[in-house]
């Protein structure tokens, strides 16, 4: 990782929109008087968002001052968090799961197609500055597993054609339905119900 | 559960030995009562718990795992093992898992041999290691000129961090990144602006923070170590100098709970180099407008020339601000022998009323500090002045329940105050009860008052003593065990100088009148006791006799320098600014010809055939106790007795300074020295916008 030791140029300043700012303080109120530090990550977050997807030094100096904390104590909350950019994102961020139930089926073609049609890899950013690939650990939805997260959404259920369908969709500016790129609704079994075919089940033993 | 007898009282089984500790203990604790040693790294007892190495790793009886002894609270009816096999293999495996990233250079590592993950793998470390895979390598991070840091070396205890946050105060360190990739470090480079750096040195149980000035000097085991005490601020503070041969290599804090707990200030730690340079090795006398070398007995003739038939009664002496007792007391009882009184150790601070020792020395004491609930500081920056000090108060600070305010110089201290203004109307607010920080101390039950060198050090000084003392009249701050009026010295001699009168009596000059005695005439010699720090210029054309360790500025008006030893070479009386009598220890011999102080004095009396009546330290010591009873009793402080000082009378509207402005160069010592040359340029010059470093 070592974000710290990469050398990327940094704005001079940051500030939040007024917008933004509304949306400070109504995290701020959330939490009780003089524990505002407890608003770190979600301000974090607005600051991503506000700045082009990723946080300089600026913007989290920015939230510390928000915040009344010392900057380091924002540092290690951003450093922390794979959520958090500390170096500029292509337009789009494609984070890909290659932890073992993806693994198991089959990411690593996921990951070589995203390659190919990115023409980039994980670490990198395309040429074209439209896609960022990352190598993530579990994203909690291996039961759709292999799957890849762009932006905010899941891609789940993937072969490499989805893939190369999707990430294409995305370049020519088009969307694409998140979640299972099969026939699949959300987690329930690919073929259809297996059990609880016959209405409510009965309890046992009572 | 049962309760014990006591309510505040835990009873538990460790080794199936029954312990009674004090509820709220942890259960590492609990052990260490007994004798019963636990392997730490992340725990240190005045740092919050982190519980993060696991090297604690203890048996508890119905918990299915082993239990973090350092963070787990001793309770009620625990049955605790420490010394089963699995308890062996528990901590033997996290040996292994440290060690697995650890660099294992320990040959070329400063901390080698005083290393606690080297210590400790000797009972626990394996003797092969099973890890072929690649180790992590961290990049070295700056953290200011004081600090060499290898950061391979860290094994992730978090100490550091806690102790920049919660001792010194200056949450510039933390942790970058996450699990494998975890780095210890600040992020945005940059110079920790601490006075207490230094410590993290020690607070390291590895090799990852060590000292740069010492960096790859010696190894730990062929030094010798003396425990002595500190000169360069007025705490006294404990401390170990270890030397090879003759060379002092470093300073590292002793334990005292009563005066440093186990901190020191980069001064103190780091000043030691200007030991060993610009030194004074040889008596030097002016001939022909030029001082040259020579002997001893030549020196003491020059001397024993110019006063031979000059009026004994137009001599004068000057004591600095590291000069012992002993030397001060020969050097008075000379100077009354040949028929002078006219002697000051006070420098600028003439106001301090030798007659009371109450008003000159701090009577809450350091530890007493903690037992304050509310505190107001009068033209003092302790943070620099005795950043020791400061972090006693800081540590009274986040106990909580702790107000404090400032009249004075508007600096951060490391801890939260309010600024009542910088001069000294907002000193007669509160000694007329306005405002709300008079509420304050109106309520507090054991209100504090800490005045500085800085309010005292001026034409005014009297004056402001009085208002002073009005105030902790008014607030109660004096009472039946309880004096909360405080001054804070800065010179480590002042007080020991006070006590054994080395202030002018009745109708003789003090500082003041000597130095004006000296351009005008009235005074045709003044000897200069390792004083450095005022305008030595006026001496011009005086007959200055020097005596010192340094070719400081005294040095350079005189026309007889004697040369005396530093404070690591004698074994002196020092009293701190709470009045607290103490001992240093000699590390080791003053350079060439210099002689440890009182012994040059007692020789130059023979020559001038006023023999003093002591032959030996322990008579001299003696003769200081006769002076005054305090210097019977070595490492304790008495109460003083109240009494009325001061001189009532306007103050002059000039605000309050500190009496210090440049931090690292306040004396010969630190003026010599490289190191804190180095930390004036980084800290001073460059953070407070191009002040020069010259300022004493
Ligand atoms: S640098 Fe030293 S004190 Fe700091 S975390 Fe690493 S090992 Fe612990
Ligand atoms: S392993 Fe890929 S989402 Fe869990
Ligand atoms: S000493 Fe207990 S976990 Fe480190």
């Amino acid at each position: 990782m070592n974000e710290q030791n990469t050398i990327v140029e940094q704005p001079t300043s940051f500030a939040f929109t007024l917008e933004n700012m509304e949306r400070v303080k109504n995290h701020i109120a959330k939490y009780p008087d003089g524990k505002q530090a407890s608003a770190c990550m979600p301000l974090l977050d607005l600051a991503q968002r506000q700045h082009d997807g990723w946080l300089p030094r600026a913007a989290m100096d920015h939230v510390a001052e928000v915040l009344d904390m010392p900057p380091i104590r924002v540092y290690e909350v951003a450093t922390f968090y794979t959520m958090y950019n500390l170096k500029p994102v292509g337009r789009h961020h494609v984070q890909v799961c290659t932890s073992l139930p993806c693994w198991l089926r089959g990411s690593d073609e996921i990951v070589k197609r995203c390659n190919e049609v990115t023409g980039t890899e994980f670490g990198k950013t395309s040429n074209d500055g439209q896609f960022t690939m990352t190598e993530t650990e579990c994203l909690g939805a291996c039961v759709n597993a292999p799957m890849m997260q762009i932006g905010d959404d899941f891609y789940e259920d993937l072969t490499p054609d989805d893939v190369e369908r999707i990430l294409n969709a995305l370049k020519n500016g088009e969307t694409i339905k998140p979640g299972p790129q099969n026939t699949r609704h959300g987690s329930e079994p690919v073929g259809g119900l297996t059990t609880l075919t016959q209405g409510a089940a009965k309890g046992e033993g009572s | 559960m049962r309760l014990s007898e006591s309510n505040n009282m835990t009873k538990l089984t460790i080794d199936g030995q029954e312990v009674e500790v004090e509820a709220g203990v942890s259960v590492l604790q609990a052990c260490e009562s007994i004798g019963i040693e636990i392997p730490r790294f992340c725990y240190h007892e005045r740092l919050s718990i982190a519980g993060n190495c696991r090297m604690c790793l203890v048996e508890m009886e119905r918990a299915p795992k082993p239990i973090a002894s350092c963070a787990m609270p001793a309770s009620e009816g625990m049955v605790i093992t420490t010394n089963s096999p699995k308890v062996r293999r528990m901590r033997q495996s996290v040996m292994e898992f440290l060690l697995i990233n650890h660099p294992l250079d320990c040959p070329i590592c400063d901390q080698g041999g005083e290393c606690d993950l080297q210590d400790q793998s000797i009972g626990y470390g394996f003797d092969k290691s099973r890890y072929t895979e690649e180790k992590r390598i961290v990049e070295d991070k700056y953290m200011g000129p004081l600090i060499k840091t290898s950061m391979t070396r860290c094994i992730q205890c978090t100490r550091c961090i806690r102790f920049a946050r919660e001792i010194a105060g200056i949450p510039d360190i933390g942790t970058i990144g996450r699990g494998e990739h975890l780095e210890i470090g600040t992020y945005v480079e940059k110079a920790l602006t601490s006075e207490l750096s230094g410590n993290l040195v020690d607070i390291c149980p590895v090799g990852a923070l060590n000292s740069a000035p010492y960096s790859n000097k010696a190894r730990s085991w062929e030094m010798r170590n003396t425990e002595s005490i500190d000169v360069m601020d007025a705490l006294g503070s404990a401390i170990r100098i270890d030397s090879r041969g003759n060379e002092i290599l470093r300073i590292q804090p002793r334990l005292n709970e009563d005066v440093n707990e186990e901190w020191i200030s980069d001064k103190t730690r780091y000043a030691c180099d200007g030991l060993n340079k610009r030194r004074l090795d040889q008596p030097y006398v002016k001939r022909d407008g030029k001082l040259q070398p020579a002997t001893w007995p030549e020196a003491f003739d020059a001397i024993a020339k110019q006063l031979e038939g000059k009026d004994g009664s137009k001599i004068a002496a000057l004591a600095g601000d590291q000069a012992d007792v002993e030397s001060m007391t020969a050097l008075k009882d000379l100077m009354g022998s040949l028929g002078s009184q006219n002697m000051d150790c006070r420098g600028e601070g003439w106001a301090l009323d030798a007659a009371q020792r109450a008003s000159y020395i701090f009577n809450t004491t350091i530890a007493g500090i903690e037992q304050a609930d509310a505190c107001l500081l009068v033209g003092t920056n302790p943070r620099i002045e005795a950043p020791v000090l400061n972090a006693r108060i800081r540590k009274r600070y986040l106990m909580g329940g702790f107000s404090v305010a400032a009249i004075g110089p508007n600096v951060d201290l490391t801890y939260k105050h309010q600024n009542l203004g910088a001069g000294p109307q907002s000193l007669h607010e509160i000694a007329e009860g306005h405002g709300e920080f008079a509420q304050v101390l109106e309520n507090a039950e054991r209100p504090m008052l800490i005045i500085g060198m800085g309010a005292i050090e001026r034409g005014d000084g009297a004056q402001v003593l009085s208002l002073a003392r009005l105030i902790a009249e008014r607030y109660g701050m004096v009472v039946d065990g309880w004096n909360g009026f405080n001054v804070l010295q800065t010179a480590a001699a002042r007080v020991g100088g006070l006590d054994v009168g080395f202030v002018p009596q009745q109708g003789s000059l003090g500082h003041g009148g000597i130095v004006a005695g000296a351009a005008n005439g009235d005074i045709h010699t003044v000897y200069l006791l390792a004083c450095d720090d005022f305008d030595s210029a006026a001496l011009e054309n005086t007959f200055v006799i020097y005596q010192g360790h340094h070719g400081d500025r005294g040095a350079h008006v005189a026309d007889v320098i004697l040369p005396g030893a530093a404070y690591t070479e004698k074994t002196a009386t020092y009293v701190n600014t709470e009045g607290r009598v103490q001992l240093s220890s000699r590390a080791v011999f003053p350079p060439g010809d210099a002689r440890e102080d009182w012994t040059i004095i007692r020789a130059l009396s023979d020559v001038l055939g006023k023999r003093l009546g002591y032959d030996s330290a322990p008579q001299l010591r003696s003769r200081m106790a006769e002076i005054n009873p305090v210097f019977a009793a070595y490492d304790t402080v008495s109460p003083a007795a109240w009494g009325t000082f001061g001189e009532s009378g306007n103050l002059v509207d000039l605000p309050f300074t500190s009496n210090i402005e440049n931090f690292y160069m306040t004396d010969p010592i630190s003026r010599a020295s490289q190191t804190m040359a180095e930390c004036s340029d980084v800290f001073v010059t460059q953070t407070h916008g191009g002040k020069t470093g010259t300022n004493g």
